[in-house]
């Protein structure tokens, strides 16, 4: 139900019952590999076009976390799920492969904890059993449709993020075994008129900051309650902006972990991804892949994701807009009070 | 079902206008090490110009051209180089590296077309190579045109009769 | 020593593009497409041929030459045959560079996909 402004509390404890994480190579040679259920060795997958790639990653995920969760497909009732491409074309394919009922949503980045607050808002809500959530992006995609040609030779400067090419998917259950979402914190669109997109993370740091007050004030919970904050792909730009945004408003950020998936998922220091992950996947395979495992083992107890998007389209940057972004916040705890 | 509010109001809003977060963010941005760049932009474009010369002097030399005549095959060699190495997937591991040393030279025009063609060819050979080749390339050409075409108003405007 | 004078020049005209880059935050395509039309006028005010004879392969690689190609082939024509070779004779002499890179470009995308 919702408490304070813009915060659901989920009080029949929705569960986590499974997930499942397929990346590309460069993250299979990042500090995260072993935590990924499948690791391509190849950017194409063996695939004919890098749109195809990408919705084999979803594919792939999905029926991962089906099995993962020892479910079998037609015990699913829902599938909430989105990416970057235009029309979400990935999300509609692989839900074409599940044939299952399909809610397809658009967060850009943020996509990952929208679809995740979204599939636990209808089992906590009774309106299913299980439901899935699940999010996908593939570099090469997103270099084509928002950048340039893979083989165009241009330079990115340090700011510049590198997607990455991952899909991440969860089970929602009603009961069961595994990690508890707590609340959901939905962020409101935040634009301070940054217009380079390639700093992204700039753009998107005061979303992130946003959705964090709102989150702390809507539920009365304070850095402290979590053992692990973390952004989706602000990346070593906006990462320290939004802390730096957060400690001035008197949020004391000292008293948690506050990192960043676009900085976990890569070693930014020997990969040659300028300033860090970005993309649908960065938070989907750091969150559904490292962090519900550390979870799991008990090695965090409660944490809080808060996946930034930036809501720009190739057309409106040309067209000299700024660049409007968003964050949702997600509490997952170890469900031992 | 009841709002609940839970000490609702805690932390204070951000309270940075548009501008000032702007400012904000500028001054923690990641300089761009300009000087470095320009001096790797400096050495891969003039290695890329000396190597356009020796092609040229191979001409020269070996297939007796005169110098003006040898220019044009030394183009089509450096584009044929770019369209090979954009094939296997090494000019945009240089240009990151070189800027626009790899870029202002005629084989990033080359490569612009090239990789334009290879990325849009899952869209077809007509709609996907064919409309998209001149995606990146095309706005060269278009002001190059437009501006050689007042150029030669003003000529016509002189009265030079195009002597130049 | 024309080799000398390649190397310097040629690297001069990348490094301001690099600027255009990084001081100026101009897109690649903006940065190249000024570049053309820095050419065509250094042509039209005649300083563009000098600078080849001098510079070689470096005056005559960049993209800025292309500008400089599109122009001589208008002022050219427009000697021989008056007004209409202005949009006769744009495209005579740079016909090389873009064919090559036409033809080129078609034929890698029929046997090769893009590495990523």
């Amino acid at each position: 139900m919702l408490q304070g402004k813009q915060t659901w509390k989920f009080e029949n404890r929705p569960v986590i019952i499974g997930a499942a994480t397929v990346v590309g190579p460069d993250e299979g040679d990042g500090p995260l590999a072993g935590d990924f259920d499948l690791v391509h060795p190849e950017l194409d997958m063996q695939q004919k076009s890098w749109e195809k790639a990408e919705r084999l990653l979803l594919e792939q995920a999905s029926e991962f976390a089906l099995n993962n969760a020892k479910i079998a497909k037609d015990q699913l009732q829902f599938y909430v799920g989105g990416d970057l491409m235009n029309q979400i074309i990935s999300n509609s394919f692989a839900a074409r492969t599940l044939g299952v009922p399909n809610l397809g949503v658009f967060g850009a980045c943020s996509t990952s904890m929208e679809s995740l607050a979204i599939a636990s808002l209808m089992v906590d809500s009774g309106a299913g059993q299980y439901v899935l959530a699940g999010t996908c992006s593939h570099n090469c995609t997103a270099e084509k449709q928002f950048r340039y040609p893979t083989e165009y030779g241009a330079q990115k400067p340090p700011t510049a993020q590198y997607t990455v090419t991952g899909a991440g998917a969860v089970v929602v259950a009603a009961s069961g075994e595994g990690p508890v979402v707590e609340y959901a914190t939905i962020g409101k669109v935040i634009d301070l008129g940054v217009k380079d997109p390639f700093n992204m993370g700039a753009a998107m740091a005061p979303a992130a900051v946003d959705t964090i007050q709102a989150h702390f004030n809507d539920t009365g919970r304070t850095p402290k309650d979590y053992d692990l904050i973390v952004t989706g792909d602000l990346a070593s730009v906006g990462h320290p902006l939004a802390k730096e945004l957060l400690i001035r408003d008197g949020v004391p950020m000292d008293e948690t972990t506050f990192k960043d998936c676009g900085l976990m998922v890569f070693d930014v220091e020997k990969q040659k991804v300028q300033a860090g992950g970005s993309g649908c996947g960065c938070s989907a395979v750091v969150t559904y892949g490292h962090i519900l495992k550390k979870i799991a083992k008990g090695d965090l107890k409660r944490v809080l994701v808060v996946a930034t998007g930036a809501l720009l389209s190739p057309l409106s940057f040309q067209q000299g807009e700024s660049i409007p972004c968003i964050a949702h916040a997600v509490a997952i705890s170890g469900g031992k009070e | 079902m009841a709002v609940k509010s839970a000490g609702g109001g805690k932390y204070r809003k951000m309270s940075m206008s548009p501008k000032e977060y702007q400012a904000f963010a500028k001054t923690r941005e990641p300089s761009r090490s300009i000087f470095g760049n320009c001096i790797r932009a400096f050495i891969i474009g003039g290695a890329i110009c000396v190597l356009g010369q020796a092609i040229q002097q191979l001409f020269i030399h070996l297939a007796h051209m005169k110098p003006e005549d040898a220019s044009n095959p030394t183009v089509a060699v450096l584009i044929i180089i770019s369209v090979i190495l954009t094939s296997i997937g090494v000019y945009d591991k240089i240009a990151q590296f070189a800027g626009a040393g790899s870029a202002v030279p005629v084989t990033g025009f080359a490569n612009s077309m090239c990789s334009a063609a290879l990325e849009h060819r899952s869209e077809g050979l007509v709609l996907g190579v064919g409309g998209n080749m001149f995606k990146l390339a095309g706005s060269v050409i278009v002001y190059g045109t437009v501006a050689a075409f007042f150029v030669g108003i003003a000529h016509l405007i002189f009265g030079t009769g195009g002597a130049h | 020593m024309i080799f000398l004078w390649a190397f310097l020049v040629g690297g001069a005209i990348c490094v301001i593009g690099q600027i255009c880059f990084d001081v100026f935050k101009l897109t690649p395509a903006h940065t190249m497409t000024l570049l053309v039309v820095l050419g065509a006028i250094g042509d039209g005010v005649g300083i563009y041929d000098p600078l080849i004879k001098f510079a070689g392969a470096g005056a005559s690689i960049p993209i800025t030459s292309f500008g400089n190609a599109l122009v001589h082939g208008a002022l050219d024509e427009m000697q021989k045959t008056g007004w209409i070779g202005i949009i006769t004779g744009i495209f005579k002499v740079t016909s090389a560079g873009i064919s090559a890179a036409i033809i080129f470009s078609f034929i890698a995308a029929l046997f090769v996909k893009p590495k990523g």
